[in-house]
């Protein structure tokens, strides 16, 4: 019987806000490797796109002399989007509680929104801490991928 | 990210074009900021050309509402493409925001207020 190895796709970038493009640019390509509805899609990047700008703007100052690393690991149980960063300090979004939108518009708050998405997007979150070596994996249920390609 | 901004009878519309991320979204604080101060009847934004949204475009977005409320002037979405309204309704932002098919329809909204 042959061992299974999972795939795994990986992207290093620069903390720079610009480079979110890049980021999501990296996941719409490993995407279009799955049948996926568009919109399914989009809400994936989005959700990778919210942990790797919330990291870069606040846990790296948009330094871009710090790096993130994206990796995206098909198991085939789930699509596991992992996002590695070194910090002294862990941000554990799962530490905040999720605000609601009627309370974010009411008190004019622009945080909190990037995370009821990942929240609401993901089948689940889990952050890891070895060390400095910090990293948040967002689990999808395994999509179905395309032959060959 | 690209905006324009023009004024059409009593609104004040600003144009979409491009991706509303972390790296664009105060262009849109500007552009919002801006359309305030014009004290327009309504101000209607138009996504048609709006390719991507994240947080930060949705958080400048909410965070003007109350600023446009005290000052009686309402905010319209139109156009905008599923991908986007799907971001949207994930948030329940299709139930907190008026978000018309097209302009036209933006206007008679924004007219019958």
């Amino acid at each position: 019987m042959q061992n299974f190895m999972p795939m795994i796709y990986s992207i290093q970038v620069p903390c720079r806000k610009s480079n979110l493009k890049r980021v999501r640019a990296f996941v719409e390509t490993v995407l279009e490797r799955y049948y996926i509805n568009p919109n399914e899609a989009n809400l994936m990047v989005l959700a990778v796109d919210e942990v790797c700008a919330n990291l870069m703007i606040h846990s790296h100052q948009c330094n871009p002399s710090e790096r993130i690393q994206i990796r995206i690991k098909d198991d085939k149980e789930d699509l596991i989007f992992e996002i590695h960063d070194h910090t002294v300090e862990c941000f554990n979004m799962l530490d905040y509680k999720t605000p609601d939108m009627q309370q974010v518009i009411k008190e004019k708050k622009n945080g909190g929104i990037g995370l009821i998405l990942v929240k609401k997007i993901m089948d689940k979150i889990q952050i890891e801490r070895e060390g400095n070596h910090n990293i948040c994996r967002l689990y999808k249920k395994a999509l179905n991928p395309k032959p060959n390609v | 990210m690209e905006i324009q901004a023009a004024n059409e009878e009593h609104y004040h519309i600003i144009a979409l074009k491009g991706d509303l991320d972390a790296s664009s979204s105060i262009k849109l604080d500007t552009a919002l900021e801006n359309a305030i101060l014009a004290n327009q009847k309504a101000i209607l934004i138009d996504c048609k050309l709006l390719d991507y949204i994240s947080s930060p475009g949705i958080g400048v977005l909410t965070s003007r509402l109350d600023d446009c409320e005290t000052k009686n002037i309402s905010i319209v979405l139109f156009a905008m493409s599923e991908k986007i309204y799907n971001v949207f309704k994930i948030l329940g932002l299709d139930q907190l925001l008026p978000i018309k098919q097209s302009k036209e329809d933006a206007k008679l909204y924004a007219h019958d207020l």
